[in-house]
């Protein structure tokens, strides 16, 4: 059984509908990444899958357990965690509070915790009293993941976390992509930087128009022309 | 009006320091200095002027609260405050004495012990109305997606609804707290200060000091400033935006009422439109401060009720509230964001 599988979800907002019918699903433990034109419904995709938007129709099975339907701060308690791609952080708050908020369904260990996310992150370390809006662009993206691991997640969502980074950037915060899958958790990643992502993935989905187009492994997915053609800029 | 704008902000980039917060408390300290330099006549008024600062820092920082998670501008919170008065009028003219509870003048104040009892069940009296005008009203409109003009429409409705409530229990009259006359004290620079205004400010000082500790220091304080940033990222860390809804009605709706009360205290009377007429140096509080800003709200709302008590030293009292409008205009020229607005 599939970790997270979604299958034909229909959802937007209002009177528009973004999704027509999008199914993904992902195992424990492997990154897959989605890529797709700008409008293709990836962000309302990862939105709908972690109840900040109501499909229409379709389901959302995470580990067996329909999630439609569920609000979001009850799906994160499954072990569901979301970065979104703009406004993924606390600004007014210290990075030190970010991190206690990320892990506010903590009970006891929480200082634990947060030391153990500090050791992955060292740069906010010694940055954790300054407030959240000093970061640069780089620093906020790996603060917005260090809150998203705060409640020790099985499957993470992360949209396009690369977004308006610097090229070095880039591969070092999917370089921590890599590295937080290592200890096992799976991720969902959106991503404009196809070729980077795909690298470092299993598996691919292809949205456009919000419909799927292609799915395949990583590495087929960087082979197949058209998605080069499309996608990866020749 | 953009050129003024232009001037503080290239006045701010010659500066050979960055600019913050603390900078802002000091100039606003210097600015308050000042001011009681050119009334050193009348030191008095600006010494009065920070106590009644102090009542509308109570009403202000419940109503920024307010407007940091909900968004939308509490018209209610100044009826709130009548509605608290009234309330403890209540309690301490009619209630209390039946049971023998109807002493004033305890040491150099002029009102009696019954009031320390009076505000903490005013204070929770006015949580109730507002959690279950949340309930009743405000969460139907959210769940409807409403826009956010219609929710402080809403609040305005019911601004008017709680006034004509209070004229038709007590009538359009003005009251008083049972009281009895007390000496003031006498201060070097003939200062002369109401004993009560000692008590006012101490109950204002201690109920900010308690929230500043609560927003920094507590869980579910965090989670409202948290909520405050960003809702949707607040919902997705596991925080119920309702349950920081809640808490920030009770927080607003509580200060509001013990604002009210010492409002009643402060002026020795009340009368139904006491809260209305507050509403203008709320919202110049809450401007001046930044919009959302707690901290903000306590330096603005000092900063109003100063310039509207030296005010009366050159013009007629009942222009005061039009000094807190001026003063608003003034900062939105040349600070939109008012002093502790964070830039975009």
């Amino acid at each position: 059984m599939a970790l997270l599988e979604a299958s034909s979800l229909v959802a937007g907002y209002d009177e528009t509908e973004v999704l027509h019918g999008v199914s993904v699903s992902i195992e424990s433990g492997e990154i897959v990444t989605i890529i797709g034109p700008n409008g293709s419904g990836k962000s309302t995709l990862l939105k709908t899958l972690m109840g900040l938007l109501r499909p229409k129709s379709g389901s959302v099975r995470f580990n067996g357990e329909e999630l439609v339907g569920v609000p979001p701060e009850k799906i994160v308690r499954k072990g569901l965690c979301y970065v979104p791609q703009t406004a993924n952080i606390f600004p007014t708050m210290t990075i030190k509070e970010n991190l206690e908020m990320g892990g506010f369904l903590r009970r006891d260990d929480l200082e634990t915790r947060i030391e153990e996310v500090y050791s992955l992150f060292p740069d906010l370390t010694s940055r954790r009293k300054e407030r959240a809006s000093r970061l640069s662009g780089g620093q906020r993206q790996m603060l917005a993941l260090a809150r998203a691991l705060m409640l020790d997640p099985v499957l993470l969502l992360l949209d396009e976390p690369t977004a308006g980074l610097a090229p070095n950037m880039v591969a070092s915060v999917l370089d921590r992509v890599t590295s937080i899958n290592a200890t096992g958790v799976a991720v969902l990643l959106v991503e404009q930087n196809a070729r980077e992502a795909l690298k470092r993935s299993a598996r691919g989905y292809v949205l456009a128009a919000g419909q799927n187009r292609l799915d395949a492994n990583g590495q087929d997915l960087l082979d197949n022309p058209e998605v080069t053609r499309l996608y990866l800029g020749g | 009006m953009t050129k003024l704008a232009n001037i503080t902000q290239q006045i701010e980039r010659r500066l050979p320091f960055q600019w913050n917060a603390a900078h802002t408390v000091l100039a606003v300290a210097i600015l308050v200095l000042a001011l009681a330099f050119a009334s050193v006549i009348k030191l008095e008024l600006v010494v009065n002027g920070l106590f009644l600062g102090l009542i509308v820092a109570l009403g202000a920082i419940g109503m920024t609260l307010v407007y940091g998670i909900l968004r939308f501008a509490h018209v209610a919170q100044g009826d709130f405050m009548t509605f608290g008065a009234y309330i403890s009028f209540f309690l301490l003219g009619t209630l209390f004495p039946k049971i023998g509870m109807d002493s004033t003048g305890l040491g150099p104040f002029t009102f009696g012990y019954p009031l320390l009892i009076a505000i903490p069940i005013t204070a929770a009296a006015l949580v109730c109305l507002a959690v279950l005008l949340d309930v009743a009203v405000y969460r139907r409109l959210r769940r409807r997606g409403v826009n956010l003009v219609v929710l402080a429409m809403a609040s305005l409705g019911i601004a008017i609804a709680l006034r004509g409530l209070v004229q038709l229990i007590w009538g359009g009259g003005t009251e008083q707290l049972p009281r009895v006359s007390k000496y003031f004290y006498q201060l070097p620079m003939d200062v002369r200060i109401p004993p009560d205004n000692i008590f006012i400010g101490a109950v204002s000082l201690t109920l900010v000091v308690a929230l500043y500790l609560f927003l920094t220091r507590s869980k579910m304080g965090k989670a409202m400033r948290a909520t405050a940033d960003n809702p949707e990222l607040a919902r997705v860390s596991g925080i119920n935006t309702e349950h920081v809804i809640w808490w920030t009605w009770a927080i607003g709706a509580a200060l509001a009422a013990t604002a009210g009360v010492l409002l009643a205290v402060f002026q020795a009377q009340l009368f139904p439109i006491m809260g209305w007429r507050f509403l203008l140096p709320l919202f110049g509080a809450v401007v001046l401060g930044g919009v959302g800003n707690p901290y903000g709200a306590l330096v603005g709302a000092l900063t109003i009720g100063v310039a509207s008590e030296v005010s009366t030293e050159w013009i007629n009292p009942t222009y005061k509230p039009a000094v807190a409008f001026g003063i608003m205009i003034l900062v939105l020229l040349i600070r939109p964001r008012g002093i502790f607005g964070v830039r975009d």
